[in-house]
């Protein structure tokens, strides 16, 4: 559809209300995990390894049990065996069997009637340690002679010979590399590293979960997916998916680590042992830290060839992810997601999934993208500044078109990539004087998106407003932007719809909100449902009116004749028809489910400046400006804030966020103090450009805008910096001490 | 564990002498309350502090001075406009402490008795030639700021002893101070290096000054080699380059998450150098507010 179509014909759509559940936030009113209580309900400690890499000889839970007040202690005792694959990976990590393989990983927990007696309990639990060599930096656990995390963990791909932390391999590309190459006038090679980073979502994990005897259990948490939560829930403890009912809370935040399971399944376990009471687990932020799951980090080799006038002849990536002691490091998207921006004739790609002694990653925003755009967006980069050339008019001359083959092999469709760098080119930012120590900095991002398993049910209720039921929790503003559209799509004003995310028991199965999807996936669903039910009040109105069912039409929230042929009647409204609906066949609701596929992939690129302090090597930001395409902006307010949230992120991730490890292998900074995400006052306004390129795969032209935006800010603030003060940091997080160090040398 | 409020300093000696295991004062509670809450602390007995009449007030000498009770807040301090004119180096120093709801509770003599090298509020009151009073068993004695620390986490105060109160010296004329701290980020934040200078004028003559530096030592340190490198001189070139040298030369920092020796011993000359020049500017007779590196 032409763009100027949907801006000239949508009442609600591209509109900015009130969010639906705006009040009761900011009101106190709203329940997160934490809020859940029932009667009977216990609280949990869980006991966690204080050794980075250790075999458990023995647990002695007897003194933990004889506290009065404790009512169960689990160890992995209390597990099923014979678990295979991912779901062992899950059991493994919910609760240590063999070895503790992490600082924080679970070895026992207890359950007790208040939280101060089940921390007091996990004390005297006697756990027998066998100190074993660990490894924490992905170049170190790919050495031959690294301690190994676990025999036999490799999957198929890994070839005959590799190191033992090696479970998973991948090569792809197509052209010929060094022909490529050979065709360049310069050839650059160098290796990026980026530390792990946790989403820091600032409600930490929580959950209530009661099972019984009888194998019937319930849950109420703070998820992202609570279908997840309940397979990998039923399967780590050898339970039937649909007798586990798995209800959400409002959730502060998840940013892909609110997508699988950590402590989720202790609570139900515990229950189980206690006779079936409820059992409450809220993690601290420290062991949010430690035991839940951050991203991985990475080492990455990036060589590109290109020509004098900025033409890319070849390039190829080799990467090193460690996403902990299980396999699952994003290292395929990071390759995927490196070149994604550029037509390249010749591409090599080849990638490595490592084991450390870390804990077990999880989806953060984009996985993988930014880690990716790191490595290519900062030589490409340097190689701009080798041969004195442009860097956004390199980017421009590269940069992929609807139908070109991607770097990673398919073709895209409808895409925005050139209309965003048009869009960033033109913002006054790139115009504004840049005075000494300041320098200004842009990189690219991309994101593929993703439609997935979606269950959607609206229903139509007796005074003529809808609600819509859903199975992907709100994150980012979801609610607000369904009843958008679906208030688009029936006619109605936005504030007679309701969108509800329901319950396990209510819908068929659906994916978390993830891959920035819950607008696309749930927003398509629910215009799909509408259309059902805006098909029956048709239906309603034609029995009425004695007229077929195709000769009347629906518009401004009522039925119509669809011509001077069809007959004369007055509109029939939605109030009209859903007052007698009872009478006239009983309810009217519309449902939709598949794989919904018309997914659109988004570019976005960001220019910022900074000024670094030549004296103590701090980097401070002076403006930022973030450009995307959106596709279509359903409630710009909140498509604004996914970009201005997704810079931010990218930014502490650039300057100061990191895992710190002692040499024990032991988390040094569980903690805000010195977990530096940005703090308010380290910002300044994030400047947003919302580009709209619509995408074809949905009704309104929506692509996902949630992930692209952490991507571009690791290269461009790398590329700031160079401009700033000369000096090339390729060694994430570009921290004041590092800095300063990197001005010192320069200096001599 | 037992929960103490005296209402004289006298009968929270004798609490604090009959203590047994853990003993804590709480004033803020700013510390004490985070530490039990981290588990890092359970104290035994814990003795509030403000309940003691007088515990609130900032009272100015009979000599000019200041007077500053241990249960008086950042925000208090800050409140204040005759004692922010006289020492706002001090209060500069006292208002980075943690966010705006720690500031209407955190005291400087809390943040002194913490033990903490990297204590935002001390190198100011070193600079300034505060001291405190304390009472105790054995009666009452007075100690220079710099003289209270022991060690990270320790001070100086023996068993039943207690600071009754900050004293900060008349400002005099011509003089100025100031404090800056390093983080890596704007605030909510711990310093990896902080320094103080307070110094006095005779025309654009330096002619008294004290230096203190924090987070780069066990304890907060008063340099006499880097205010003799400024004094009798106008803070010229050569000056602050004897500056920089004398406080990176007095630094013996640990290397450890928030910054290394080499970074710490930089930046510590570093901050001397802009500290010294605020401090001179006020002296001159320049309002600064809120001073930033």
């Amino acid at each position: 559809m032409a763009k100027d179509d949907l801006s000239t014909h949508l009442k609600y759509v591209g509109t900015r209300p009130d969010r639906p559940d705006g009040l009761d936030k900011v009101t106190g009113r709203a329940r997160y995990g934490a809020d859940i209580a029932a009667a009977g309900m216990l609280h949990a400690a869980v006991v966690r390894s204080p050794h980075a890499h250790a075999r458990i000889i023995k647990i002695d839970t007897s003194k933990a049990e004889a506290v009065a007040g404790v009512k169960a202690v689990v160890t992995r005792a209390d597990f099923p065996t014979g678990l295979t694959g991912e779901d062992w990976n899950l059991q493994e990590n919910t609760m240590a069997g063999d070895k503790a393989l992490y600082d924080g990983h679970a070895v026992a927990a207890v359950a007790a009637t208040t939280s101060l007696l089940a921390k007091e309990a996990a004390e005297l639990v006697e756990v027998e340690y066998e100190i074993l060599p660990h490894v924490t930096d992905v170049d170190e656990a790919i050495k031959p002679d690294a301690p190994v995390i676990r025999e036999g963990a490799a999957d198929a791909s890994v070839p005959e010979g590799m190191p033992a932390n090696v479970v998973k391999y991948m090569e792809f590309g197509h052209g010929d590399i060094e022909a490529g190459f050979a065709e360049a006038d310069l050839v650059m090679e160098n290796t990026y590293k980026t530390e792990a980073t946790h989403q820091g979502y600032i409600e930490p994990q929580a959950c209530m979960g009661q099972l019984g005897k009888d194998g019937k259990g319930e849950m109420w948490v703070s998820t992202q997916g609570h279908w997840y939560i309940r397979k990998m829930s039923a399967a780590v403890l050898g339970l039937e998916a649909s007798q586990l009912r798995v209800t959400p809370s409002e959730i502060g935040g998840g940013f892909g680590g609110k997508t699988t399971i950590f402590m989720e399944p202790l609570s139900l376990a515990l229950s189980k042992k206690a006779g079936g009471r409820p059992v409450k687990i809220v993690m601290s932020r420290a062991e949010v830290l430690r035991a839940t799951g951050p991203t991985a980090s990475a080492s990455m080799d990036v060589k590109i060839g290109m020509k004098k006038d900025g033409t890319l002849t070849a390039a190829r990536a080799e990467f090193r992810m460690q996403g902990g002691a299980f396999p699952g490091a994003p290292v395929d998207m990071a390759l995927y997601c490196a070149f994604a921006a550029y037509k390249l004739p010749n591409v090599e790609h080849i990638g490595y999934d490592v084991l450390a002694n870390r804990p077990k990653c999880a989806a953060y925003r984009a996985p993988g993208s930014p880690m990716g755009a790191f490595a290519a967006e900062s030589l490409l980069d340097e190689m701009c500044h080798k041969l004195g050339l442009d860097p956004l008019e390199v980017r421009k001359k590269n940069a992929v078109r609807e139908g070109d083959k991607s770097s990673y092999g398919p073709k895209f469709g409808s895409i925005g990539l050139i209309e965003t760098l048009d869009a960033l080119e033109n913002h006054p930012n790139m115009q504004a004087p840049l005075g000494p120590n300041q320098g200004r900095g842009i990189a690219t991002g991309y994101w593929f998106n993703h439609g997935g398993e979606t269950s959607v049910s609206m229903a139509i209720s007796e005074d003529g407003t809808a609600q819509v039921s859903v199975g992907t929790p709100d994150i980012g503003g979801s609610r607000a932007s369904i009843a958008l559209m679906t208030a688009e799509a029936l006619g109605i004003p936005y504030e007679n719809v309701r969108v509800n995310v329901v319950e396990t028991g209510a819908l068929g199965v659906n994916e978390p909100t993830h891959g920035s999807r819950a607008t696309f996936a749930s927003g398509k669903a629910a215009v799909e449902s509408t259309n059902q039910a805006i098909a029956e009040m048709c239906r309603r109105a034609a029995a009425e009116w004695g007229i077929a069912p195709e000769a009347v039409e629906w518009r401004d929230g009522a039925a119509h004749p669809a011509g001077p042929n069809a007959g004369d009647f007055p509109p029939m409204s939605i109030q009209e028809i859903a007052v007698k609906m009872g009478e006239t066949g009983g309810p009217i609701s519309g449902h939709h489910e598949g794989n919904l596929d018309g997914v659109g992939a988004s570019f976005g690129a960001h220019a910022v400046d900074v000024e670094v302090d030549p004296e103590t090597g701090r980097t401070t930001i002076l403006r930022y400006l973030v450009v995307q395409d959106a596709g279509r902006a359903i409630h710009p307010a909140y498509v604004e804030g996914q970009y201005q949230g997704g810079a931010v992120q990218g930014i502490g991730w650039a300057l100061n966020e990191e895992y710190i490890y002692d040499d024990k292998g032991r988390l040094q900074n569980p903690v805000f103090l010195d977990y530096r995400i940005p703090v308010a006052s380290d910002l300044p306004m994030i400047d947003t450009v919302i580009v709209e390129v619509p995408n074809p795969g949905h009704p309104y032209g929506v692509r996902g805008v949630g992930e692209t935006g952490i991507t571009p800010p690791l290269p461009a603030l790398a590329n700031a910096i160079q401009n700033a003060v000369g000096v090339r940091m390729r060694d994430l997080p570009m921290s004041p001490v590092k800095v300063l160090a990197a001005i010192k040398a320069q200096n001599g | 564990m037992k929960f103490h409020s005296p209402t004289s300093f006298a009968e929270a000696v004798v609490l604090a002498q009959n203590s047994e295991g853990v003993l804590r004062y709480l004033a803020g509670g700013t510390d004490v309350l985070v530490q039990m809450r981290a588990g890092i602390v359970t104290p035994d007995e814990l003795i509030d502090l403000k309940k003691i009449p007088g515990v609130f007030d900032i009272t100015r000498t009979a000599e000019g001075g200041w007077t500053i009770g241990v249960g008086v807040s950042g925000a208090q301090l800050g409140a204040h406009a005759e004692l922010c004119a006289d020492w706002p180096g001090v209060v500069d120093g006292m208002e980075l402490v943690g966010s705006t709801q720690v500031q209407g509770r955190a005291t400087l003599v809390g943040n002194l008795c913490n033990g903490s090298p990297a204590a935002d509020s001390v190198p100011g009151m070193v600079a300034a030639g505060a001291t405190v009073s304390i009472t105790g068993p054995e009666g009452d004695r007075i100690l220079a700021i710099e003289d209270i620390p022991a060690g990270p986490g320790r001070t100086n105060l023996t068993k039943g002893e207690m600071i009754t109160a900050i004293n900060l010296p008349p400002r005099g004329e011509n003089g100025g101070d100031c404090y800056l701290r390093f983080i890596p980020r704007t605030e909510m934040d711990i310093a990896v290096v902080g320094c103080a200078v307070n110094l006095r004028l005779d025309g654009d003559t330096i002619t008294e000054a004290r230096v203190s530096l924090g987070a780069v030592a066990p304890t907060v340190l008063l340099v006499q080699d880097a205010a003799d490198a400024i004094i009798g001189t106008t803070l010229d070139d050569e000056a602050v380059a004897n500056l920089m040298a004398a406080a990176s030369a007095a630094c013996n920092p640990i290397s450890d998450k928030r910054g290394t020796i080499e970074f710490r011993t930089d930046v510590a000359g570093v901050l001397a150098k802009r500290a010294a020049k605020f401090a001179y500017a006020r002296a001159k007779g320049e309002v600064i507010k809120g001073t930033h590196l």
